[in-house]
């Protein structure tokens, strides 16, 4: 019988030792969610014969998993950490791809009135006077930094709600699962909302606010702090992303006849 | 309700159509968890056997504590692991993060505390009625714990299978140090989190219900093997 358990095993693990070309990439649990990924990581494969391995995080983990070296590049939302990363000099560059937007997500009585708001700051004003329950993604993810000033330029500070404000540290699915059971308004990126499944009384209340404004970077590590990053692989990448391919494929993507993402990157 | 209802379909549609995705995690499942109670029962039965019959200053203290670890939050194993085995920790060099092995190291810390607790307690009972006759009838030392070995074996089997059960549905650590990356080190308890993460409560569930099954057939073919709970042998 041991025998046999050890011949088990052994092909286990056999089977499950890959080689060919792969890189590892962190990205934001938005984009992973939107089921972008699962359209372009098939076509990279075709076109530059690369396996992408996806971690998908909050933006936080993401640059602290590029810092220390454990990924070799990575997509994230949230401009100012970025910059701090490139200054840092722990990546090589910030190459913007695309951009999103961010929508307010609440239960569809829509006590707080967010439906009347005319801009983003107001429509947070009024979940914060009407103290409807706000769920937030808590992590440092970009999409919870972005939620933070907006707070911040209402002239409102998390850190001083009440019960109302619930940070629930997880990711977006997580927290657009939480709001759901709660009936509570929520800061989300819209990608992620049309692909999220668990809707039920939940429906989109404002959008559209410059502001809302949601941009997609690619960050490769830089192989001088870290030798061991497949620099030539993430230059690959980077070309594809950058690519007319990738831009149609981008721009091409719909969920109910909604185009997702909108390609901006420079050639 | 409704959802219970959706997993279940799912659970009998994957099953049915031998899913390529859904046999993949499953048999990730497996061989993490698998790999892992072997290294830790190699480890921790050992351990628990000369914690019961060698008596030593510190025993007392090392068994409480042992016992104690029965408990470790896996989430803090994840963690510590993560640090350890990240780029720039103290075992980077082996750029073993997000890989299975990774996810097997994590499971052995999970498991030894509770295989070798069990093993200890079956051994101690077993060597205190064995104990006498042993050193009357002249055993040598490798002979003593054959003995005792052989005969708990059916509680060591519980111990081992306490272990698999803890592996199995654990979920916490690997998703840290495996990063439930898809077709490296996705299992099943890492794929039902991403799929309620997407609010696919449904499939979620069916995924649930292949893991109970998962470690209800495991449980059965190895009592199969071992040939415990027959009438003849008891």
């Amino acid at each position: 019988m041991k025998t046999f358990l050890c011949a088990v095993v052994m092909v286990m693990i056999m089977t499950t030792s890959s080689s060919a070309d792969q890189l590892r990439m962190a990205v934001t649990t938005s984009f992973h969610n939107s089921g972008l990924a699962s359209i372009l990581l098939p076509e990279i494969k075709k076109d530059i014969g690369l396996t992408i391995q996806l971690l998908v995080v909050g933006t936080g983990q993401a640059i602290k998993l590029g810092k220390a070296g454990d990924v070799d590049a990575i997509l994230v939302h949230s401009k100012s950490a970025e910059q701090a990363l490139v200054d840092s000099g722990y990546v090589l560059h910030r190459r913007e791809i695309m951009f999103n937007d961010f929508v307010i997500v609440g239960p569809s009585s829509d006590p707080a009135n967010v439906r009347k708001a005319s801009t983003a700051v107001e429509a947070m004003q009024a979940i914060a006077s009407a103290k409807s329950t706000f769920v937030s993604r808590g992590d440092d993810s970009g999409t919870h930094l972005k939620e933070r000033d907006i707070w911040i330029g209402a002239g409102l500070d998390p850190v001083n709600f009440e019960h109302w404000y619930w940070s629930v540290g997880a990711g977006m699915g997580v927290a657009l699962n939480t709001a759901t059971a709660q009936g509570a308004y929520i800061f989300t990126d819209r990608a992620s909302w049309l692909n999220f499944k668990n809707k039920a009384d939940q429906i989109l209340l404002f959008q559209g606010d410059p502001i809302l404004f949601n941009q997609y970077a690619y960050l490769p590590v830089n192989p001088s702090k870290h030798p061991h990053v497949k620099a030539n692989f993430s230059t690959n990448l980077e070309n594809w992303l950058t690519s007319k391919r990738a831009e149609a494929l981008i721009n091409g993507y719909k969920i109910n006849n909604e185009k997702l993402f909108f390609f901006n990157a420079k050639r | 309700m409704q959802d219970l209802r959706e997993g279940l379909i799912n659970a009998f549609w994957l099953l049915a159509t031998f899913d390529s995705d859904l046999v993949e995690i499953t048999l990730r499942s497996l061989q993490v968890t698998i790999t892992a109670l072997m290294v830790a029962s190699v480890i921790a039965m050992p351990l628990g056997t000369f914690l019961a019959i060698k008596r030593f200053r510190y025993r007392r203290l090392i068994v409480a504590v042992l016992n104690a670890l029965m408990g470790l939050p896996p989430v803090v194993v994840g963690l510590i692991v993560y640090i350890l085995l990240s780029r720039s920790g103290p075992f980077g060099v082996f750029g073993l993060l997000f890989s299975p092995t990774a996810m097997i190291i994590a499971q052995v810390i999970i498991m030894v505390p509770l295989i070798a607790s069990i093993t200890h307690q079956t051994i101690r009972e077993i060597w205190s009625e064995y104990r006498d006759l042993m050193i009357s009838l002249g055993a040598s030392k490798v002979q003593r714990i054959q003995a005792l070995l052989w005969d708990g074996r059916r509680p060591l089997l519980t111990a081992s299978l306490a272990g698999f059960g803890r592996g199995i549905g654990e979920v916490g650590a690997i998703m840290i140090v495996g990063g439930n990356i898809d077709h490296a080190t996705r299992v099943l308890t890492t794929a039902i989190a991403l799929e309620t993460g997407r609010g696919d409560f449904g499939l979620a569930l069916g995924l649930g219900f292949i893991l109970i099954l998962l470690a209800i057939i495991v449980n059965f073919a190895i009592h199969m093997f071992a040939q415990t709970e027959r009438q003849s042998l008891w």
